[in-house]
């Protein structure tokens, strides 16, 4: 029996943009001005309101931040989805959750340590996975469901490059191509899972081949180009809406910032390489292609980045004027109905609000 | 009523429950085609179909992360892990998400989720095939978690499990799956998750148990009763939430009070009953409260089996010495 190839791969690299701003018209989408001047100012606003978070936290106004700096051109593939489409994020994806229809004040409370503050306005947005990888199977078993009730809408879920070496990616890559389900894989590769490179987290050349190993395709796309994570984010929701099974994209982009307010990434990368990618930044980027098609003025860009700040500002106050949660909050949500166990605990913290209120009347 | 062993009366709880609600699915291994390997999904498959009753690849972190999806998208899941000792590796999507996630969304979403998994040992298995883990699941906030020991109540309390709006971990001792058949009503009934049930009245001691030794405590309390000491002997029947209350009934006119596991000695429901009783009834006791439970080691193979576990002889004798203290 002579031997005989069984298998061969392919995965493709896709931009738009090259790093100067150059546009490849034949691949460039088909968007209007207003369109592109939102997009802009999608990736504008996160970066504003990122900017203004870390400087909360350490102000002691909101607890431990992660920051999306270099990754604003997720905005994009929140800009993809339809209504019924669900986003199932991971825990830097502000970006992502505001652009599908959170408000900045939702974001502050979650950060500033309010469970609240997770019921994202904007449609079906579950509240952010912090355990690795742990969520992917959550959109598995949404997207299921949808395949199931013959819906035809996908799910896009979001996580880093760190996640890929967990086993939760790997079963829900697996069941998402037994099952051909409505599911997009949206890997951010932004080089770094803490202080641990992309190269120490997997041997494989790309992410993005590790589809092939479940049975679907692969592509990764520049991730500081905004327009190419448009396009491949839209193809793979819609090759999903039609029922043709998941995509596992890899956006490759970069952590600009540490890996959050508690971490000095300066302990672990070295400073030529943050320089390097700081020449890509995916604003600037976009920036040049829209002066270029003269959508751009200095002027529309300072107008617009006044009326985020106002915005910003307003969402402040918003989430100041939130009063404290009653402590009882602690046990009222663990089930719909209480158990006896938690009622009695419930009285013991409204016995222990009564007796703070007399000390603090002494 | 037919007369059914425990799982023939789970399998008509599934059918049911299928039947009256086309969100009840069935997932885990082998369950469709197959049926299960202990035959619980028997016939599932083909009464409902390949998109109601799936056969999954062999990964417990996705049947049951998979399965909190379905429910968070408005699925009623049934799960199966096709022995508990396997469900360790979804005990992360267990404790950091369907226990969660309704705190954590503050009500917006929900995780109506059943796991269903056979547990507890006696029947001569491999390795990993006989656990007692239930204890590491009634400590985590969140979850409820259930074992019945006949088969009425399988039923009844499976029924519950799957119209429950939160997760429920519905574990069936192996060794009881054809031990007995009894009469089992053919019609839909629930029996509340968190009620306990008196097995057997008596005045002079609790003897409060769950799956797999409610059997063996009944046997214990016959033979006691011939030397005069009558034994009341309740079913705890649902391990988290507790029916503590109906210990501490039981133990208000008995004022003795022993608890009978399979699972490891310490750290247990056995520990948590005893400090309760401690903290709320100490004053009712005439005797120190007494566990008759598996060891602190783990669980032996099949030659070493019967040493390990609690059985009749062994809870009759701590019982007398109990009521000599």
């Amino acid at each position: 029996m002579p031997e005989k190839k069984v298998f061969v791969g392919d995965v493709r690299f896709f931009s738009v943009l090259d790093e100067s701003g150059a546009v490849d018209s034949k691949l460039e989408p088909a968007f209007s001005s207003d369109e592109l001047k939102k997009l802009f100012e999608w990736m504008i606003q996160i970066r504003a309101f990122d900017d203004k978070c870390v400087k909360l936290q350490r102000s002691g106004k909101l607890g431990t931040y992660l920051s999306v700096l270099g990754q604003e051109a997720q905005v994009a593939a929140a800009l993809a989805m339809e209504k019924n489409d669900w986003l199932v994020p991971y825990f830097r994806d502000n970006g992502l959750i505001l652009a599908r229809g959170a408000k900045f004040e939702e974001l502050l409370a979650v950060g500033g340590g309010s469970e609240w503050g997770s019921q994202f306005s904007g449609p079906n947005i579950l509240p952010v996975a912090i355990p690795v990888a742990t969520q992917l199977l959550h959109a598995v078993g949404i997207a299921w469901g949808m395949k199931i009730s013959k819906e035809k809408n996908a799910v896009l879920v979001s996580f880093g490059d760190g996640a890929t070496s967990e086993g939760d990616f790997h079963e829900a890559m697996n069941f998402a191509g037994v099952f051909q389900l409505p599911v997009v894989f949206f890997c951010q590769n932004n080089q770094w899972a803490i202080s641990v490179p992309r190269k120490n987290q997997t041997a494989s050349e790309t992410i993005a081949q590790k589809a092939l190993g479940y049975g679907f395709s692969g592509v990764q796309v520049d991730g500081n180009d905004p327009l190419a994570v448009f396009v491949a984010v839209s193809e793979a929701l819609k090759k999903a809406r039609q029922g043709k099974g998941p995509t596992l994209i890899e956006m490759i982009t970069y952590r600009m910032s540490d890996h959050s307010t508690a971490d000095d990434a300066s302990k672990y990368r070295s400073l030529q390489e943050t320089r390097a990618w700081e020449k890509k930044d995916p604003i600037d980027r976009f920036r040049k292609y829209l002066k270029a098609k003269k959508i751009w003025t200095q002027a529309w860009e300072d107008r617009v980045g006044q009326t985020i700040r106002t915005r910003i500002e307003e969402s402040m106050r918003k989430a100041e004027l939130i009063p404290n949660h009653p402590s009882t909050d602690i046990v009222d949500f663990v089930f719909l109905e209480s158990t006896m166990e938690l009622l009695r605990q419930r009285e013991f913290l409204e016995e222990a609000g009564r007796r703070e209120k007399r000390d603090d009347a002494k | 009523m037919t007369l059914m062993n425990m799982i023939q009366a789970l399998n008509a709880g599934l059918f049911g429950a299928m039947q009256a609600d086309d969100s009840v699915l069935v997932l885990g291994e082998d369950v469709g085609l197959n049926g299960g390997v202990f035959r619980v999904t028997e016939g599932l498959q083909k009464k409902f179909g390949p998109d109601r009753v799936i056969d999954t690849p062999l990964a417990e972190s996705a049947i049951v992360g998979a399965s909190i999806g379905l429910a968070i998208k408005g699925f009623r899941p049934v799960a199966e892990i096709q022995f508990s000792g396997f469900a360790y590796s979804a005990f992360e999507q267990l404790v950091s998400h369907a226990a969660r996630i309704r705190n954590r969304s503050r009500g917006k979403f929900s995780c109506p989720l059943v796991v269903r998994s056979p547990c507890s040992g006696g029947v001569r298995a491999l390795e990993h095939h006989s656990e007692s883990m239930e204890a590491l699941f009634c400590h985590v906030p969140g979850l409820k978690v259930v074992m019945p020991s006949t088969p009425s109540d399988a039923k009844g309390l499976l029924a519950s499990a799957i119209i429950d709006p939160d997760p429920v971990l519905f574990f069936e001792p192996l060794k009881l799956y054809r031990l007995k058949k009894e009469e089992v009503s053919e019609d839909h009934y629930e029996i509340p998750i968190g009620k306990a049930r008196l097995v057997r009245p008596g005045k002079h001691v609790t003897v409060v148990s769950y799956g797999s030794m409610v059997p063996e405590c009944e046997k214990a309390a016959l033979a006691l009763s011939e030397k005069g000491i009558e034994t009341e002997v309740l079913d705890l029947r649902s391990l988290s939430p507790l029916d503590f209350a109906a210990v501490q009934e039981s133990v208000k006119h008995t004022n003795r009070l022993a608890i009978v596991h399979e699972a490891p000695y310490s750290f247990g429901v056995g520990a948590e009953i005893a400090a309760r009783i401690a903290e709320r009834n100490v004053l009712e006791l005439d005797a120190p409260v007494v566990r008759i439970a598996g060891l602190d080691a783990p669980m032996p193979l099949s030659k070493l089996e019967e040493a390990y576990l609690p059985n009749a002889n062994r809870i009759a004798f701590e019982i007398e010495k109990l009521m000599n203290f």
